[in-house]
């Protein structure tokens, strides 16, 4: 199939960047969207100009890696998936295909469509971990008993790869699904419970230093996530606030 | 020692409030704060809903529950200030979180698909407010004004069997009929999203989303769909 691509360009994170229209053609709907990214990369270099930087690691869903906002929707028009997963399949033969960066000030662009997600890692080091001694000595966790239901929950809560669609898809750039899904994963197990008061108070006080914006439960972010993360995680965090607060 | 221990306390209390202050200060504490001040709004609603659907069956009926309501001290002195307090500050922490949302994108999308993921009253919840803020000016020109002034500045005798005139009265002109009407559905917009999003703010969805969903779609459509028809019957039986 042969397509028109809208893709925002920009030099560096200090350069005003703009959208800037390409042609590929021959592109097989079997490829993926990555694939097409790198037919049309080929396509320039072998042009003499500047490919399109994106970023992209295991190209098979589990990195959170490749964070492209696709024809108004964060990893493109499939549900369920990273932009590595979605296929061309999805379009049809002469589509103009817009192409973003994910936006939201607290994820500044870098170069093209790469943006600095570092934020999600500050949130995490503010209290998304459990302190455990490893020296050596540490209890086996299976030695604690953990209901099949709170285990599944928690498993669910922690498939969450910190992608970033959620800030990218709400119209409010929030960060709650993320930080939701992390505070959860703790909040469910034993394990988590000693640290749980400062764990939340520690990540909603980073997620707000971030500039992220405020949930208004839209619930947009539940639908574009491509782990499925349901919004009760965020309704979970909520109630972790609460009780960490009064 | 009983000296220590309440030096313990207070500084206990003294952490505690931080504490407290903190959360009403984060983006989750102003997040329940707002569902707050909606669930106290959606109770005021419900309860006006009801007076108003008097109007329609009984004058007497009508008047003897209003006639409670402006001159009961606890409805005037204690609920009447926490209903303002709930009101502005609905209003004024919607539109302050909308502006710092606004803020947090940065650039905006140059093809953005809200319709995709979300309904339309969620993506646009400061629309519908702006609407509702408006019917309130009016509403509180027509009637509050008109109260605060007959009971506490030009302190007139008062009537137990005027508030059905001064009700029916403000539904003669049709254009106020019609502004009417389009306030409600703004109103029942806002509230389709907004019923549920409360609950969801305070946590408290979790194995009932579907049943508050369902409650929910009821409430934003009888409710405001009564108010309407309640006017309508006004504009169409007054004498």
């Amino acid at each position: 199939m042969n397509l028109t691509l809208k893709i925002w360009r920009q030099k560096d994170a200090s350069s005003k960047g703009q959208m800037v229209d390409y042609k590929v053609t021959d592109i097989s709907e079997h490829m993926s969207f990555l694939e097409m990214m790198d037919v049309l990369n080929e396509q320039l270099i072998n042009a003499g100009e500047e490919p399109v930087a994106f970023d992209h690691d295991c190209r098979e869903g589990i990195c959170g890696m490749c964070s492209m906002y696709i024809n108004g929707e964060a990893h493109g028009p499939d549900r369920g998936v990273t932009t590595c997963q979605l296929h061309m399949r999805m379009f049809k033969d002469g589509d103009t295909i817009t192409i973003e960066p994910f936006r939201a000030a607290a994820f500044p662009v870098i170069k093209d469509l790469v943006v600095d997600r570092t934020a999600f890692e500050r949130i995490q080091q503010a209290g998304g971990y459990i302190s455990v001694n490893t020296s050596g000595n540490t209890q086996d966790a299976n030695a604690i008993p953990i209901s099949k239901h709170a285990a599944d929950e928690a498993m669910d809560a922690a498939t969450c790869i910190g992608c970033g669609a959620c800030v990218a898809t709400c119209k409010n750039s929030s960060a709650m699904l993320f930080v939701g899904a992390k505070v959860s994963q703790y909040a469910l197990l034993p394990q988590g419970q000693v640290e749980a008061a400062d764990r939340v108070r520690n990540m909603v006080e980073q997620m707000d230093l971030e500039g992220f914006g405020n949930c208004t439960n839209t619930g947009a972010c539940e639908v574009e996530c491509p782990k499925g993360i349901s919004l009760e995680n965020i309704a979970r965090m909520n109630r972790e606030l609460m009780k960490a607060s009064i | 020692m009983p000296i220590n221990l309440s030096i313990t306390t207070f500084v206990h209390l003294k952490i505690n409030l931080k504490i407290m202050g903190g959360f009403f200060k984060s983006s989750i504490g102003r997040k329940v704060a707002m569902a707050l001040s909606a669930f106290f709004l959606m109770i005021f609603l419900l309860q006006h809903f009801i007076i108003n659907l008097l109007s329609v069956f009984s004058a007497e009926l009508f008047n003897g529950v209003s006639h409670f309501m402006g001159t009961n001290w606890l409805i005037q002195f204690v609920m009447q200030p926490v209903l303002i307090f709930a009101v502005v500050y609905h209003f004024i922490m919607g539109f302050v979180l909308e502006l710092q949302n606004k803020k947090a994108r940065g650039v905006a999308y140059a093809k953005n698909n809200g319709a995709a993921n979300s309904t339309w009253m969620s993506r646009n919840m400061i629309y519908s407010g702006l609407v509702i803020l408006a019917f309130l000016a009016l509403h509180f020109a027509d009637f509050w004004v008109h109260e605060i002034n007959v009971k506490y500045i030009n302190v007139q005798p008062e009537d137990p069997a005027r508030y059905y005139h001064e009700l029916v009265e403000k539904f003669v002109p049709i254009w106020r009929v019609a502004a009417y009407a389009v306030a409600f559905v703004l109103l029942g917009l806002h509230l389709a999203h907004g019923f549920t999003s409360a609950f969801q703010s305070v946590g408290a969805t979790a194995g009932r989303k579907k049943a508050l969903q369902q409650i929910g779609r009821a409430y934003s459509i009888i409710i405001p769909l009564g108010f309407i028809i309640i006017a309508l019957y006004h504009h169409l039986n007054h004498h």
